[in-house]
């Protein structure tokens, strides 16, 4: 055991368990399925052993770090504290949940060579985004991401795909370059970029209170794109043309949680929450996540089509992990760190119930849904445990996040986001009952095919459906993503 | 064996071995490949023994028949000086590859392409280039750049048709005017200072107006070669018309040859100009390439004037670096160095993929080459990491010399040139994309011309992802870049 806590190898073993797979992939002739998966499954199994292992060792106090220099006074820094943790965890455990996935989505569809190498990119990529130490590092991956995802995004090379994958570089590079700005200046203003617990801005530049609030407005913004914070959100909605298995990397595993982690380690790991709320930033963004979360609801209720309703619902149900840690206080933290991994399970169970239904019955629009529950049982089963967790209903992942983002307001006294929680959760009810409602207790149309999805697509869903209810039933338990938000908590406010 | 490998062996060899390679490929044309492709190796290899002696053992000078300064050539490579020529020298080898196949006729009814003449200019261009980045003295560099430019027009008007050849006939007369600019200068110079040796000028107590006029003449000329905004108007058509190996060369290189010139000048010679408006005037220059040159770009059809605009806006961000030299002289100088030898690699890369694209398809048409992408998956590769390298996407050189620009604007208040740096290379990632997403497109029933042999593609593929090298192990390179960085006290 003392050879895995000494490891300083791990870190990097987290991003070249899919960076190899997919460089081998690139080089693969189409028709070598079978090494194909056989890769990708290693890969994702791998990737979830390398991570269990820094799990192990990080609950019991040991911090993981690698690093490469790059340039003078720069360096590759990969670092597995709790929060990197939860993020990567996240990633690796539904990277091979999707991967089974998209084996199946796939299967005899052509690219997909090209497919899975960019696929095993960006999971790297976003490997790299929850391990980094620093901003370089962060930026770095942030930006790899970006690119990464462009040819799944515009996989099936349909005018409408690229024409998607245009607004979605326009967007996230933007950011991208934004982002980059900010954190040049936060550089040359302060000496260093390197992450600490509670912040750095405040020790090395508290006196430039004008400039690091400037600072603070260029990097959220920057952010803000991938997060889909209003009104910087446009590209995710037009991004639903992917194929299924990118919209769950895109709203669940990488692209949406990359920006929403981008802004908990501001907040958490460069400038503090108590200083950037002593400078007046943290109120400002927490009232912009809650103009997102009304906003994206309520866009979401107007929605026929399935996976653009479920698109408006990420804009809205992510920027409550932004609330989360824009809140002073342990409690409202908590509450925004464990959403992180909450919405993510939820989140690909859903888009992954929307595959099954386009791919096996052709279904995509909410108005003809009816008697999909008789269709599809499993499914539908599936889909509205999750729905369920969206609107907060116990014993879901969903409730455990509101709970405590309710309680950590309360605390802080800011009733006005218990209003902002209350208003969201009718409005996810209005636009997600309605849905269950159809599936289970309308009838199907004369004429219409029934039947499952194969199990390549039903078990991957399966799978996340069940850790949505897990995760809430069995927060008390010692590795719930409750638990492990709580350690990030611990080490920060010394509970 | 050691004598063989002193640096007055090596300095004066990695000038004549390519100049001797040219006149054997004059001679025997039959023989003109494999001499090239020897010429390479040994130009390479030497310019990597030069490296190795400048890292081991700082900057080494020899002076040419024992002469030296200001009488006789003395040569001088320092950190920056072997940089140079050990990308040259990288970019040299694969264009030679590349060459070996690009030129060879694929159908019976082809003429003869001009490769005749492509390798004696070629390897004529690469020994320019390496005298220029080890020359000491104007008048060194004015006699280098005349070699340097003469094979370069000549390059251009390689293809014979009409088009290339009114191209290069607009280069060589705009190239000619800035030649005398930058003879007057220099002649005024001698007349004032009574040398011609860059630090010499610098210690002569020079009367400053004379030293104004003599720096603003050569400043013009050389932004003419260097294909500064407003003087680049030669440009575009001189380097999408030329056949892509030399485009590769003039693109990557031999422009930025005169930029050093230029950047040489105002650094060693006449360091208080930094403080002149000139000083500003140029980053204006630069900032207004930057932006018009990509947007230019973005209006293109074909692949090469794309790449062909995007240099106008690359050469640029180098200009950048007159404004920032002063307040941020660290970072302003390893940035835009930086900058300067990942473009050349990534710049390289491309113009010999879009060649692939032009023997594929027998066009680079953007609407020609849409939905070749899985026909042709190494040379959109290579121009994918090339082109990221052009937007400053890490992990590239373009990345590290992007924010080693961004740390000096930021870090000497002057945030408009973060602006320029930023837009710019929101700007560069468009344009790729207008040729990128060709490669996602679904496939067109149009079959390929001809499959690109790996002469082809491997060259392409190797630079670009030698720009990748760059940034992710930049820490030696720029080590040797800062501990060259030129002394401006005045």
């Amino acid at each position: 055991m003392n050879l895995i806590m000494a490891s300083s190898w791990l870190p990097l073993l987290v991003l070249l368990s899919s960076l190899v797979p997919g460089l081998i992939i690139v080089f693969l002739e189409e028709e070598r399925v079978q090494l194909r998966t056989a890769l990708n499954i290693t890969g994702a199994v791998a990737k979830i052993v390398f991570v269990a292992l820094m799990l192990y060792g990080v609950t019991h106090g040991h911090t993981y770090a690698w690093s490469l220099p790059v340039m003078p006074g720069l360096r590759l820094n990969l670092v597995a504290d709790p929060l990197a943790l939860l993020f990567v965890a996240l990633s690796a455990a539904l990277w091979l949940v999707t991967t089974i996935y998209a084996i199946g989505y796939l299967e005899g569809s052509p690219n997909r060579s090209r497919f899975f190498a960019f696929f095993s990119l960006c999971v790297t990529a976003t490997a790299g985004i929850a391990l980094a130490g620093d901003l370089f590092t962060f930026i770095v991956f942030y930006e790899a991401l970006t690119w990464a995802t462009y040819p799944l995004v515009v996989h099936r090379g349909t005018p409408a795909s690229v024409r998607a994958g245009r607004t979605y570089l326009a967007y996230t590079i933007t950011g991208g370059t934004v982002l980059l700005v900010g954190i040049v200046w936060l550089y040359a203003l302060t000496g260093t970029v390197t992450f600490v617990d509670g912040g750095f801005v405040e020790a090395a530049a508290g006196g430039a209170v004008t400039e690091t609030r400037i600072i603070f407005g260029v990097l959220i913004a920057g952010l803000a794109v991938k997060a889909a914070i209003v009104p910087l959100h446009g590209w995710l909605p037009v991004a639903m043309v992917a194929p299924a298995p990118v919209s769950a990397l895109l709203h669940a595993v990488a692209v949406v949680k990359a920006g929403a982690f981008g802004i908990v380690r501001i907040l958490y790991s460069v400038y503090g929450v108590e200083y950037a709320t002593l400078i007046g930033a943290a109120q400002v963004l927490a009232v912009a996540a809650g103009i997102t979360i009304i906003y994206g609801s309520l866009r979401a209720l107007a929605q026929d089509d399935l996976k653009k309703r479920l698109a408006y619902s990420t804009v809205s149900q992510v920027s409550y992990i932004t609330l989360g840690v824009a809140i002073v206080g342990p409690v409202a933290t908590l509450g925004g760190l464990v959403h992180l991994m909450h919405q993510g399970i939820m989140k690909i169970t859903l888009f992954f119930c929307a595959g099954n239904l386009a791919e096996v019955h052709g279904v995509k629009k909410v108005s003809e849904l009816a008697g999909a529950g008789r269709r599809m049982p499993f499914t539908m089963a599936a889909f509205t445990i999750a729905a369920f967790g969206m609107i907060g209903l116990p014993p879901t992942a969903g409730f455990i996040s509101k709970l405590y983002l309710g309680i950590g307001a309360v605390q802080a006294e800011h009733t006005w986001i218990v209003g902002v929680l209350v208003v969201s959760s009718m409005l996810n009810a209005a636009y997600f009952l309605p849905i269950v409602y159809r599936a289970w207790f309308e009838d199907a149309p004369t004429g219409a095919t029934m039947g499952e999805a194969p199990w390549k697509l039903l078990v991957p869903a399966a799978i996340t459906a069940a850790l949505s209810l897990g995760a809430g039933l069995f927060a008390a338990m010692p590795v719930s993503p409750l638990e492990l938000a709580r350690l990030i908590i611990q080490r920060r406010y010394g509970l | 064996m050691s004598d063989i490998l002193s640096p007055d062996v090596l300095l004066p060899a990695v000038v004549l071995v390519p100049l001797l390679g040219a006149a054997v490929a004059v001679a025997s044309a039959r023989a003109a490949a494999a001499t090239a492709v020897i010429t390479a190796l040994l130009t390479a290899a030497i310019a990597v023994l030069l490296g190795r002696a400048v890292v081991a053992g700082g900057a080494v000078t020899h002076a040419a028949g024992a002469w030296g300064a200001p009488l006789g050539i003395e040569m001088h490579a320092d950190g920056v000086a072997v940089l140079l020529l050990v990308v040259t020298a990288a970019i040299g080898i694969c264009i030679t590859v590349y060459a070996t196949s690009y030129f060879r006729p694929i159908f019976e009814d082809e003429e003869d392409r001009g490769v005749r003449f492509f390798w004696p200019l070629w390897l004529l261009i690469w020994a320019a280039l390496n005298a220029i980045f080890v020359a000491t003295d104007l008048f060194n560099l004015y006699v280098c750049l005349e070699l340097l430019t003469l094979p370069a027009v000549a390059m251009v008007a390689l293809d014979g048709d009409r088009e290339a050849v009114a191209a290069a006939t607009r280069y060589l007369l705009l190239s000619i005017a800035g030649s005398l600019l930058f003879l007057l200068g220099v002649a005024i110079v001698y007349s004032g200072s009574g040398t011609l040796a860059l630090a010499a000028i610098r210690e002569s107590g020079m009367d400053a107006r004379a030293a104004a006029t003599a720096l603003t003449l050569m400043t013009t000329g050389l932004a003419v070669k260097a294909a500064l905004v407003p003087l680049h108007v030669w440009l575009p058509p001189a380097h999408a018309g030329a056949p892509a190996p030399g485009s590769a060369v003039l693109s990557g290189l031999v422009v930025k040859a005169a930029f050093i010139i230029v950047l040489r000048l105002w650094t060693e010679a006449f360091p208080g100009s930094l403080l002149a408006p000139g000083a500003d005037l140029l980053g204006v220059l630069g900032a207004i390439a930057v932006l018009w040159g990509s947007l230019l770009a973005l209006r293109q059809q074909r692949v090469k004037l794309v790449i062909a605009y995007s240099t106008v806006a690359q050469v640029g961000y180098l200009f950048l670096v007159f404004p920032l030299l002063l307040e941020a002289p660290g970072p302003a100088w390893s940035g835009t160095m930086y900058h300067l030898l990942s473009h050349a690699l990534a710049k390289a890369a491309l113009f010999l993929a879009a060649g692939a694209m032009l023997r594929a398809m027998g066009s680079d048409r953007l609407d020609d080459i849409a939905g070749v992408g899985q026909k042709l998956p190494m040379t959109f590769a290579a121009f994918g990491i090339a082109g990221l390298n052009l937007a400053g996407m890490p992990p590239s050189g373009g990345f590290i010399g992007k924010w080693l620009l961004l740390t000096a604007a930021l870090s000497s208040g002057q945030w408009w040139w973060a602006v320029v740096i930023a837009i710019g290379s929101l700007l560069a990632a468009a344009y790729v994309l207008l040729v990128l997403r060709a490669a996602f497109l679904q496939p067109r029933a149009r079959p390929l011309r001809h499959q690109p042999p790996w002469q082809l593609t491997a060259p392409a593929l190797a630079l670009a992802l030698l720009s990748v090298v760059l940034g992710v192990w930049a820490e030696p390179p720029l080590l040797l870049l800062g501990a060259t960085a030129p002394d401006l006290a005045p």
